[in-house]
Order: structure tokens, then C-alpha cells, then sequence
């Protein structure tokens, strides 16, 4: 009976401390809860992905980093350096690939692509020499080779412009850049 | 039968143990059910109000949050800050110059927030550097301190920085009677009734925010304790409290609680500024700081002022009365509508509420009793609206919600009470955690209270944290006032000992904040603005390192050729031009701290070597993936060496060995 009348209890008081708890204040302005890169900011450089969004040439790579997840890493404050093909690039892929890329179940493969056109370290073009090979974020290695003055990537490539970003550098290229294991 | 009796008496201790067990105890049983859910803000949401509190014996001014009483940032004002580097780089150093040098550390007390008619408006807070007597103007844009003002013939800055409404000034009164600067100060102090003045001082606030002492009012050798202004009708007033109208130079605790009545002072300063037209003030010779930091410089300069001008109230009638108030009078807190002046004897059974226009009629009348050191003196009775009767012990501080309602603190019972401004009855009253101090509602000291909580600062909290060791936390206490009843809904730790605190909705000030320097803006006169401007240059036995920090290196990161008796100052700029992404500088064996360094900033560190080497420096601020790699060299060598000065990064030729003589 007194083990009765204690269990009575402790529900009792657990209901109270329930009721206590489980509402939420409501009054007050919220930030988004979204990543980095919804964090609204007009004052500020432009980070890698609002130089991304804000080209007319990269509408493809934002999709594809939009499809990858890799939006708010590339508003982290890094430091980076993208390796960003223009739509024409994206163009010159062999038929099909990227829409098939673009499919939910070939997502690792979109990523592994698309991080190996990022290293960290925001590199200059005054950065690259002949024959210098750059780490990536993927794990693979990019060979540059310098041609009539122009930065060329693994042969394929090369840096037609630079932008600075707040948080790195994006180098166009006129190529998109395959891993080792794609070629 | 008697087992069974003995079953229930079982069941019915059982029973009471277990309630006694769930409900709160002691001083919890106070807590209402949904101070939870009131206090409460989930993450990624914004609080409600921003709350400017003062640091006390810290220096400081902290910012809360409300209602969460989340700490967002201490503002290094009167004390030097590590965290800051405020009083450690070149450039903030002049910040916490004087007239007697540099001073590390102050005792800051109130907060006194901008107003339009009445109104906070969010561009500034003012804080009172309450020993070496100053006044500081933080710009609520960037949140640090902007201007900081000394104040000469004072000694004890504490009734201070009131503000007028519309920020026209902010108010200095003296605390300590001294003898004024320009006197022979070398004389015994027992002299004091001969030789000891008193000053309340007004410091013009442009609009721009900058302060100057446009006058000063020579009184009577009280000691002057808190202060507010007029409002509405009472515009162009401004309310002393002063106690020790005994003026004893020594046992104040005993001597300065002879008389039933103090006082409180009433300054006509419209009048006051009539008579310095009119040319009436005299020129005194005084020398104070006057130290403002520059935003485009980054850089603080200090001038010392050598002139003030002096209003005596022998020379300008109406000016300035006195009102007694009973028992060392401490608040003295003007009420929304301007109407009622409520004075609080830290030693009186009662509170005094006065009435402005019945002070203003008693003035017309000449309804005095007498005077004291030629200061007319009204009669109590002419200018008293009533007494709030018992209305509990030691009470030091009112303010006002926006429904006639006072809410004022009592140190002694430890409480804060709640009573009606219109029939003085008291309606609530709320226990505080100990021996509170000053309270404040948002918006409490102006024309439009936003009420909703009264914040108690207490000065005792005992067992209310975890101990910490003799010294404990610091504490505020939040109350909701929305209902009849205050209702304690949280309890925070502060920085410092929180005296007066002010809140002001966050909306006002959110939008305004500033997110970097501009790099194109920066007019340091040691800015480098790109790593290709990064150099480093001698100048005789100096060595100036201009370096650029982005993220993750600095250039240059390596540097020879300085030499002993060499003295380093490393001029780091901030390239980032990005929100949140701060720069730290720090090199081994620094005896002048380090540097944090904004984006679009340049910061300068001092350094003199101690022996020759190699000394690392690198970042402090985690500022990137590569953080840990942002770092550099300096070597130094014995003095006549012929090592070059010479600078680089991402070179890696290596450089001359030293040949030693």
C-alpha cells in the first residue's frame, strides 16, 4: 500500500515538471536556423557562393552544389579555393552525365566531383607554378601546368578569371575537373 | 485496528514526504509554474530586449539579453580588457589616459541610454567612472566606447551620467566635497566646512554624440549621490539627492545621519544656461582628458582641457534650490509623466513623493525654510505630494511602469515593492535574493516605460549559485510585471557588481549594428591596405612592421635584421572584409598583452625584444580552417649585427647567418 501511494506521487510530480517544460516562448524574432549561407549580410564581401549565385556563367555549378549539400560549406569561413567551370564547361561533359549525376542516388558521386575542385587555402593566380601538383578536398591530386602565361589544370582546364571572395579565392575554368577514378 | 491505524499514519507520512519532496522549497516556492516558458528563447531566436548592464568595480559595461539573461558582450569602457586588447594596443591607450596619467582600471555604475523626447533611441549608452571621475559615450553602432570625458573639481563621480531627455546632457555630480583644483588643496581636513566645495557638472552631448562641460555649479560641501531629470512638464530640471548636509569630514556612517532631513537639489538649468550666456560663469582653471576614439583611425587621441566654466549660485538667483528630503536621501527618480520627483532616505521610514508643480509653486510663493549656504530651501510640506507609509526597509531606488505604477527597491528587507503613484498605496510586494540594489524596468527612467519586467540587481547572493570560493557570482534577478503580481521568473550571474542597468528593446539598436571597418575607410596613419603595401621599415632604433593578416597568414611571416635595443611595433591589419572574422595577434614573451583585430581594422602592438633569437607569432582568434597554420618568425639579432632587415612570405631562400662581434 505505501508503495502504492509513492508511485501515485512521483507520477504526480512528474506530470507537474512535464507541464513546466514543454512550452515554448513564442515572442521573439528568429534567425532562420539554416545554414551560413543564409546568414543575411549586405555589408560584407561577397562569400564563394554569393559570387557563384551572382554569375550568369555558373547557374550549373550552383545547382550542382545546391544537389551536392555543399552550399553552407562554402560560406564557411573556409579559407578556400574554387576551381569553378562555367556553364560551358558543364556543357562539354559527354552526354547525359550530369543529369545523371544530378540523380539522387549518384549524389557521393556529384560530391566526390565537385570537392575536387576545392582545396583550403586561398590560393592567388600568382600562387600557381609549372608542375605543381595541389591537394583537394576530395583526396585527390590536380597537376598545374602554366602554358603562354595562362594556369592550366590536369591538362584540361584553364583559369580564364579570378575573384576574390571574403572567404577565398574562385578561379573560373573552362573545363570541369574529373577525379583520378573518372577518367 | 491498531495495525491498521499504524498503516495509515505510514501511508500519510509516506505521502507527505513525497509532496514535500516535489514541491519547490524555500525561497522556490516564489517561482511561478511558467517562468520556464517566459523566460525561455529557443535556439536561433533573438531575445526581446537588449539589457546595458554596469560592471561595477569591474570598469566594464556588459549587455544581456532579456528575457533569457544571456551574456552577449562585455564593452571594455573604464578598465583595460585582455579579451579586447582596449588599453593594451597603442591605439586604445589614450582611451584610459587622465589628468593623472593612465589609469587601468575604474569602478563604473550607471547607464544612462540616448532619448529623443523622452524616448530611448539606441545611438548611445553613457557610463560614470565612479573614482577617477569621468563620463564615457559607447556607440551602440560598433558597441565600444567612443568618448570618455573627465571631470575636474569632482572627486567621486557618482551622481552620474544622467541624461537629460533629449540627450541634451548628461549630468556629474560629486560625491566627495573636495577643495576645488585650482585652491590651495594642502590644508587639514578638518577645515572641511571652510574649504571643501561641492560640484554638479553638465556635459553637452551634440548631436553627433560629442561631450563637452558646458558649465559647472559651485554648492555647498555636501556629499551629491544620484541624480535624474525632468521630463514632460518637468523638462529643464534636473534632481540631485545629496547627503552628509552635516558635511563631516570624517565617521560619515555616524556623522552624516544627524539630521532628520538631507536633501535633494533642484537645478533650474535652463536658467543656468541664461546666466552663461549672460556671461556670469567665471573661468576656472582646472586640467582634464578628453580622449576620442576615431573610427576611420582606429585610433584613440587624448588632449588635456586646462578651462571650465564655473556657475555661483550667489551670483545666479533661481538657479538652483533645495528640497529636504528625509534621512540621506539615495534615488531620486522622476516618474513618466515628469510630475513626481520620489526620494529614497536610505535611513527613512517613508518615501517622499514631491511634486513638480507644486516645487514650482512654492518657488513662486518664496515658500521657504530659510536657507542652507545661501541656497534657498522650500518648505517640506509645500512641495510633498504625500508619503508612501511603511513601505518596507532601506529604500534606495524607484522606477516607473507606463500604468502610474513605481516599483522600488528596499536594500535592508530585501524586496522590491510595488505601489500606485496616484494615492501612494502600496499593491505588491516581491522578496529579492539577496539585498537588492538598484532595479530597473525597460524604459523605467523615461517618458514610455515598455514594463513588462523589473530587473532587481542584488548585491549579496550567499547560497543562490554553486560557491565559487569567497568570492560569488554577481546577480540579476528577472520579475514579470505583466500581471497584478510580480512574479520571479529567473535568476543570472553578471559581470563586476551590477548597480543601475538599463534595457531597451532590441529593435531599436539590432538594426543599426555594424558588421566591419570598411578597409577603403581606414585613415590609420599604419594602415597597410593589401599584402602588397605589407613592409617592414627602420626608423632609427624603431622597426615598423606593417602586416596584413587574411585568412590564414600573415605577411610578411617571417622577418630578420632587428636587433637588440631595437623597439618592434607591429602595425596588423585586418584585410577580411568580412562579418565575424576577427584577427589576433600574439608574439612570445610580449610584456604589453596582445592584439585582436577587426575586420578592416589596424591594431598596433609594442614590443622591445629581450634577447636575441627567434620569436614566434600567430593568431589567437580562431579564424579558419587553417587557423592553427597562420603564424610567423621574427629573429633578432645582438645589436650591431649585420644581419639585413629584411621581410618575406612563402619564400623559403635562407637568409644570412649572423656573424657575431
Amino acid at each position: 500500500m505505501p508503495l502504492l501511494t509513492a508511485i501515485i506521487f512521483l507520477i504526480a510530480c512528474n506530470n507537474n515538471n512535464n507541464k513546466e517544460t514543454k512550452e515554448v516562448s513564442s515572442s521573439n524574432e528568429a534567425t532562420t536556423n539554416a545554414g551560413q549561407a543564409s546568414v543575411k549580410d549586405d555589408a560584407s564581401m561577397k562569400d564563394i557562393v554569393k559570387v557563384a549565385v551572382g554569375s550568369a556563367d555558373h547557374t550549373t555549378l550552383v545547382k550542382a552544389l545546391q544537389q551536392a549539400e555543399l552550399v553552407d560549406v562554402l560560406a564557411n569561413p573556409g579559407p578556400f579555393t574554387v576551381f569553378a567551370p562555367t556553364n560551358e564547361a558543364f556543357d562539354k561533359l559527354p552526354n547525359g552525365e550530369l543529369d545523371e549525376l544530378m540523380k539522387a542516388e549518384k549524389k557521393a558521386d556529384l560530391q566526390n566531383i565537385l570537392q575536387y575542385h576545392v582545396t583550403t587555402s586561398a590560393l592567388k593566380v600568382d600562387f600557381f607554378k609549372d608542375g605543381q601538383t595541389i591537394g583537394m578536398v576530395n583526396g585527390d591530386k590536380i597537376t598545374v601546368s602554366i602554358k603562354d602565361g595562362k594556369v592550366i589544370l590536369n591538362n584540361s582546364a584553364t583559369i580564364v578569371a579570378s575573384v576574390q571572395a571574403s572567404n577565398g579565392m574562385v578561379h573560373i575554368i573552362d573545363g570541369v575537373l574529373l577525379p583520378p577514378s573518372k577518367k | 485496528m491498531k495495525n491498521f491505524l499504524n498503516l495509515i499514519l505510514l501511508i500519510t507520512i509516506v505521502a507527505g514526504f513525497l509532496w514535500t519532496g516535489c514541491k519547490p522549497r524555500g525561497a522556490q516556492s516564489a517561482i511561478s509554474g511558467d517562468a520556464a516558458q517566459k523566460t525561455y528563447v529557443a535556439p536561433g531566436k533573438y531575445d526581446e530586449f537588449y539589457d546595458f548592464v554596469s560592471g561595477g568595480f569591474s570598469g566594464q559595461m556588459s549587455v544581456y539579453g532579456l528575457p533569457s539573461g544571456r551574456l552577449f558582450r562585455v564593452i571594455p569602457v573604464f578598465s583595460v580588457d585582455p579579451e579586447k586588447g582596449y588599453g593594451y594596443s597603442e591605439e586604445t591607450k589614450a582611451m584610459l589616459n587622465t589628468s593623472h596619467g593612465f589609469v587601468p582600471w575604474d569602478d563604473l555604475h550607471h547607464i544612462a541610454l540616448s532619448e529623443t523626447d523622452g524616448i530611448q533611441d539606441g545611438r548611445w549608452v553613457f557610463g560614470n567612472g565612479n573614482n577617477t571621475p569621468r563620463i564615457a559615450r559607447v556607440d551602440l553602432k560598433t558597441f565600444r566606447t567612443a568618448e570618455i570625458i573627465e571631470i575636474p573639481n569632482s572627486a567621486g563621480n557618482h551622481s552620474s551620467p544622467f541624461i537629460t531627455q533629449n540627450s541634451e546632457y548628461v549630468v556629474a555630480g560629486t560625491r566627495f566635497s573636495i577643495p576645488m583644483d585650482n585652491a590651495n588643496g594642502d590644508v587639514p581636513i578638518n577645515t572641511y566646512k571652510q574649504n571643501f566645495k561641492g560640484t554638479v557638472s553638465f556635459i553637452h552631448v551634440d548631436t553627433s554624440g560629442r561631450m563637452n562641460i558646458a558649465f559647472q555649479i559651485l554648492l555647498p560641501g555636501v556629499n551629491f549621490d544620484l541624480a535624474r531629470a525632468g521630463k514632460g512638464k518637468s523638462h529643464g530640471w534636473v534632481f540631485f539627492s545629496c547627503y552628509n548636509s552635516e558635511r563631516a569630514n570624517t565617521l560619515l556612517e555616524v556623522n552624516a545621519s544627524q539630521k532628520d532631513k538631507d536633501f535633494i537639489l533642484c537645478v533650474n538649468w535652463k536658467k543656468a544656461e541664461e546666466y552663461l550666456k549672460a556671461g556670469k560663469a567665471q573661468k576656472r582653471d582646472v586640467a582634464y582628458a578628453h580622449n576620442i576614439y576615431d573610427e576611420n583611425k582606429h585610433m584613440a587621441t587624448s588632449t588635456i582641457e586646462k578651462e571650465v566654466l564655473m556657475l555661483d549660485p550667489k551670483d545666479c538667483p533661481d538657479m538652483v534650490y533645495f528640497m529636504p528630503c528625509p534621512k540621506s536621501p539615495h534615488g531620486c527618480d522622476t516618474d513618466p509623466t515628469g510630475e513626481y520627483i520620489v526620494g529614497s532616505g536610505k535611513l527613512a521610514a517613508v518615501i517622499p513623493v514631491f511634486s513638480f508643480t507644486k516645487i514650482q509653486k512654492a518657488i513662486a510663493d518664496k515658500n521657504y525654510d530659510g536657507d542652507y549656504e545661501g541656497i534657498p530651501v522650500l518648505k517640506y510640506e509645500a512641495v510633498l505630494h504625500g508619503e508612501v507609509q511603511k513601505p518596507g526597509l532601506g529604500p534606495l531606488h524607484t522606477e516607473f511602469d507606463a500604468n502610474g505604477n513605481a516599483y522600488t527597491s528596499f536594500f535592508v528587507s530585501s524586496e522590491i515593492v510595488k505601489w500606485r503613484l496616484s494615492d501612494l498605496q502600496v499593491l505588491d510586494r516581491v522578496p529579492t535574493y539577496y539585498s537588492i540594489g538598484h532595479l530597473s524596468v525597460p524604459g523605467g527612467p523615461t517618458r514610455k516605460p515598455w514594463g513588462k519586467y523589473v530587473i532587481a540587481y542584488n548585491k549579496i547572493t550567499k547560497d543562490r549559485y554553486l560557491p565559487t570560493g569567497p568570492e560569488l557570482a554577481q546577480s540579476a534577478q528577472l520579475y514579470d510585471i505583466s500581471g497584478d503580481k510580480m512574479k520571479l521568473i529567473l535568476d543570472f550571474p553578471t559581470i563586476g557588481e551590477p548597480h543601475y542597468a538599463e534595457a531597451i528593446p532590441a529593435k531599436l539598436i539590432m538594426k543599426n549594428s555594424q558588421k566591419i571597418y570598411r578597409i577603403e575607410d581606414n585613415q590609420n596613419p599604419w594602415v597597410a591596405k593589401g599584402d602588397n603595401y605589407a613592409r617592414v621599415e627602420r626608423k632609427g632604433n624603431e622597426i615598423h612592421a606593417y602586416i596584413t593578416s587574411i585568412r590564414s597568414h600573415f605577411t610578411p611571416d617571417n622577418i630578420e635584421g632587428v636587433k637588440m635595443g631595437d623597439i618592434v611595433y607591429f602595425h596588423v591589419t585586418n584585410l577580411e572584409q568580412d562579418w565575424d572574422i576577427p584577427h589576433g595577434f600574439a608574439i612570445k614573451g610580449a610584456n604589453n598583452g596582445e592584439l585582436l583585430v577587426m575586420p578592416g581594422e589596424t591594431q598596433t602592438l609594442k614590443w622591445v625584444p629581450e634577447k636575441p633569437g627567434v620569436y614566434p607569432f600567430y593568431c589567437t582568434d580562431f579564424c579558419s580552417a587553417l587557423h592553427q597554420e597562420m603564424q610567423g618568425y621574427i629573429r633578432v639579432s645582438v645589436a650591431g649585427s649585420n644581419v639585413p632587415l629584411t621581410f618575406s612570405t612563402g619564400k623559403t631562400e635562407p637568409g644570412p647567418i649572423a656573424e657575431y662581434k
